[in-house]
């Protein structure tokens, strides 16, 4: 497809390297010739130099024949008024970076107003990101499948889990609920595993259950379930700010601790979220951590704007306590921070937001005979789960699995029927309206047909 | 530097060299030249199966930088031509090797000068061969295996920007890949094209195929000892018309395809180059009417005017009249335009109508600073603002072009010819042309020089066709060197 992207920062970069892996036509549009020419360098894209909300422009980068604009400029209004043009130009799909808080009530209204296809809002998405892992504090990731019928989980085994050394096939014995193992990295390795693997100490596996289920699995494993209590935020940003709208909403509510080091920035927000602690003081200042309870708190969040600091914090804070920890981190590569501080969880906007895109760009062009509902990239973009709704395709629905010849380094890891999950043996069929979870090291796979042989 | 990734692309090289040797070795079968196609066969069971074997170790992703680029463009260049040279020699209708390597660089380079004083006596397969290395050479090798292979990354832009000339290439289209098949496409187009009007203009077939790969890649190999006087005047008429098409910019065409005429035609490098050509045909004209051509008349020459001139500046190198034994204004102007050369993105050589242009604006820019020293005054090419790294670039590019030129000066000089000839044989090769003047002009040949000498001109040719930094890299010992 061809695609134009405006705006060439760290989440219009790592849309266009994911996009463009995946074979599509990209053209960046930005305003910044040094960042144009860094971008072009390491990827195949074509760069123009420009205001993108400009119709010439835009012109110039081939509206007439684009199929997907994505802007992702500094400013929302520029956003949204390169949306507008784009879809005056031409009948195109066209997603917008939109994140002031102030337009988060009105966001229907808006995308209604001016033909915005999709809003990705990085900050938000971040925010519903660190309260799932919040609330499942073992986990690295979380992940929800069939509409929150099914998550996938990733976890580290622990040294002592009864677990250790088991083979999968023999999994079904030890346990009496299903839990399927979709993914195992084992020494940075990815495996998608058969029978015959053995689950190992310090593997990191992917699992898929339902949630109810995922809690007693972790139980067997010896892994730890609650969900945190209380937790410290350090960083007052946007992504800080629908952290505090959520946990308002939510009905496990976590009680949050936010450090902030502007005076102006802990007021107001100490006059938005009534139920939030605030302190004006700096984070990584570990005298105050002390006095504030950090060792008594179940979870510590660092999502200041410098990735250096959330880094440092967290190395300094599994230090200090042994609470969960979550650290955000912006430029850097979210595997390379991750062997730096293994036992933190990484959340990274670009990340996030360019998997929401390459979602939707999929779905776009995934065939009728099967619907691509949601995406994940798992072990570091390594592998990828996904979910599918079968339509009435006759070369794959009522076909038993044990005939149907699927690629090699393919999982079909559950399939969703009504509210049914069914881990897929060999005399399971996929059905019209089923979702299916697939697992995959393969690229580009974008409708069902893509994984049969 | 990472050799499996040389390897492989100069696999891939020696794949495209197998392939394209097919079509003379059938020509040669055909002909019943049985000296010659035994030899082509058995090229073709040699390197087919090498470049497969180089081509299934894929290298690793990511350890493909841009000295990667410019190692494996240069010693492909280097390897096409040593390949290239192998049927000549083989064959034994050209007995010294150093000769052979000169004829085929001056092929792949598009230059078109030859060692040969008779040139019939290569037999048609052969001949076909050294005309379709103009073909080959014209767009690029390495393009043309960027428009078959897939590959993912953004580094593999470095080797079109090598191969490509031009002070800063561009793509036409998002992809690499689009974008090389979308060249190839509008050259094939023009070839086409230009070889049926060739025929029906009254060439015979094989001339006009032969004809048109040397027109299409700029080169200027003939087929016949008379160099392109014995064909009739339409024919040579679009000869001339070609010679100028294709030392146009390709984005012209490009922009033409997509039917934005206004853009295409608002092309200032174009403009530039047509003004240029304008000037330059009347002046000569009127020259050589006035002094050469007087029995003859106007038009007749006008036509060869028009005719030499395309040929130097597109760095074809065609010749109808010895141009030689114009007089010294006009010879001195056709040693000019061998300088001038084509278009940034065409198939010709030289130095480029818009390196010319930026480094003229350049020199305004200065002198405009010495009247108003604080004036911000930025550089613009094609209505936009020129970066500096860009206008540095050709700057050094002229720095670096004079001394080698100089160097290679020096060196054939020891050979004792006169002045004239020798800086005549540097520039007509270092710029792509052919012929020269003095001992090398049209009617005359290369093969004066010493062996010494010729390999020093083979390497302006390779050096002048990949813009110079491909070739000059592979002498820098830092490129070899594991620790940097």
């Amino acid at each position: 497809m061809n695609i134009i992207i405006i705006g060439c920062g760290k989440i219009g970069l790592a849309l266009a390297e994911q996009l463009n892996n995946e074979g599509h036509r990209i053209t960046l549009i930005d305003k910044n010739e040094t960042l144009l020419q860094a971008a072009c360098s390491k990827l195949d894209v074509m760069g123009l130099s420009g205001n993108g909300a400009v119709f010439s422009v835009l012109s110039e980068a081939g509206i007439e024949k684009c199929d997907v604009l994505i802007a992702v400029t500094g400013s929302d209004e520029v956003n949204m008024l390169c949306c507008l043009l784009g879809k005056r130009a031409r009948d195109l799909h066209t997603i917008a970076r939109i994140r002031n808080p102030e337009y988060e009530d009105e966001i229907r209204y808006l995308q209604d107003q001016i033909g915005i296809s999709m809003v990705i809002n990085p900050e938000r998405m971040v925010a519903h990101e660190i309260l799932h892992l919040l609330r499942f504090p073992s986990a690295t990731e979380v992940e929800t499948f069939g509409k929150g019928l099914v998550d996938m989980i990733h976890i580290r085994m622990p040294e002592n889990s009864p677990l250790c050394g088991v083979k999968l096939r023999d999994l079904g014995r030890t346990i009496a609920f299903p839990v399927l193992i979709s993914v195992i990295e084992r020494n940075s390795e990815v495996i998608i595993p058969s029978g015959n693997t053995e689950l190992r100490a310090n593997d990191e596996i992917s699992f898929i259950s339902r949630p109810s289920d995922a809690v007693r699995f972790c139980k067997l494993c010896k892994l730890e379930y609650n969900a945190s209590r209380s937790a410290f935020i350090v960083g007052g940003g946007r992504i800080a700010y629908y952290i505090g709208r959520y946990n308002k909403n939510s009905r496990t509510k976590c009680q949050f601790k936010l450090i902030e080091t502007n005076q102006e920035r802990a007021q107001t927000y100490a006059e938005t979220f009534d139920d939030i602690t605030v302190i004006h003081a700096d984070g990584s200042n570990k005298q105050l951590l002390i006095e504030e309870g950090i060792e008594n708190t179940d979870a510590f969040v660092a999502i200041t704007g410098y990735d250096e600091v959330n880094v440092m914090m967290s190395l300094m804070v599994d230090k200090l306590t042994d609470a969960r920890i979550v650290t955000k981190v912006n430029r850097l590569d979210p595997s390379d921070v991750e062997s730096v501080i293994p036992m933190s969880s990484i959340v990274s906007p670009k990340t996030v937001t360019a998997d929401e895109v390459v979602r939707y760009v999929r779905a776009l062009e995934s065939s009728k005979d099967s619907e691509f509902e949601s995406l994940y990239s798992i072990a570091g973009g390594k592998a990828e789960a996904m979910e599918f709704t079968v339509n009435n395709d006759p070369s794959i629905v009522n076909i038993p699995f044990s005939t149907l010849s699927l690629k090699p380094n393919v999982l079909v890891a559950a399939i969703i029927r009504g509210q049914e999950i069914i881990s897929p043996g060999g005399s399971d069929c996929m059905k019209p309206g089923d979702s299916v979870v697939i697992i995959t090291t393969l690229r580009g796979v974008n409708d069902l047909q893509d994984i049969m042989k | 530097m990472n050799f499996r990734i040389i390897a492989y692309f100069m696999g891939w090289i020696l794949e495209v060299e197998a392939a394209s040797m097919v079509i003379p070795m059938i020509l040669s079968i055909a002909l019943g030249e049985s000296d010659v196609w035994p030899w082509f066969l058995l090229l073709i069971l040699i390197i087919a199966p090498l470049g497969f074997f180089l081509t299934r170790k894929r290298f690793r992703k990511g350890n493909f930088y841009v000295r990667e680029g410019y190692a494996a463009t240069g010693l492909g260049w280097l390897l096409l031509s040593a390949v290239g040279a192998l049927p000549f020699f083989l064959s034994r209708r050209m007995p010294d090797y150093i000769d052979c390597l000169f004829e085929t660089a001056s092929g792949f380079t598009t230059t078109g000068s030859s060692v040969l004083s008779d040139i019939e006596a290569l037999g048609k397969g052969l001949l076909f061969w050294r005309s379709f290395t103009h073909w080959l050479g014209g767009m690029g090798v390495l393009v043309l295996i960027l428009a078959i292979l897939p590959m993912s990354g953004g580094y593999h832009m470095q080797l079109m920007k090598a191969e490509s000339p031009g002070p800063s290439v561009s793509k036409l289209v998002p992809r690499v890949m689009d974008t090389a098949k979308t060249l190839y496409l509008i050259y094939i187009v023009l070839t086409v094209t230009m070889i049926l009007l060739y025929w029906i203009s009254g060439m015979p077939l094989y001339d006009a195929v032969c004809i048109g790969f040397g027109t299409a890649g700029t080169g200027g190999f003939g087929v016949r000892n008379s160099g392109m006087a014995d064909y009739s005047r339409a024919s040579q008429i679009l000869i001339t018309i070609f010679m100028y098409l294709f030392g146009v910019n390709f984005n012209f065409y490009y922009l033409l395809s997509r039917r934005k005429f206004k853009d295409a035609f608002k092309m200032e490098e174009v403009r530039v180059y047509v003004g240029i050509i304008l000037v330059n045909i009347i002046i000569v004209t009127l020259v050589t009417w006035r002094f050469s051509y007087r029995d003859e008349g106007l038009l007749y020459s006008l036509h060869h005017s028009a005719f030499t001139i395309g040929s130097l500046m597109s760095t074809t190198g065609f010749a109808t009249v010895d141009f030689d034994a114009w007089p010294e204004i006009a010879r001195l102007m056709m040693i000019l335009l061998m300088f001038t050369g084509a278009c940034a993105g065409s198939t010709g050589g030289g130095l480029k109508v818009s390196r010319l242009l930026l480094l003229f604006k350049e020199a305004r820019k200065e002198l405009h600073m010495l009247i108003h020293p604080q004036s911000v005054r930025p550089i613009k090419l094609e209505g936009k603002v020129v970066e500096h790294s860009v206008m540095r670039s050709a700057s050094n590019y002229i720095i670096i072009y004079i001394m080698i030129f100089v160097a290679a000066f020096l060196i054939i000089s020891i050979d004792g010819y006169d002045f004239t000839t020798n800086f005549s044989a540097v520039a007509a090769t270092f710029n792509n042309i052919g012929p020269g003047l003095g001992k090398v002009g049209p009617t005359l040949n290369y093969s004066i020089y010493s062996p010494a000498s010729k390999l020093v001109l083979t390497f302006c040719m390779l050096a002048g066709r990949l813009e110079l930094l491909p070739m000059v890299m592979l002498l820098y010992p830092k490129t070899w060197t594991k620790h940097y």
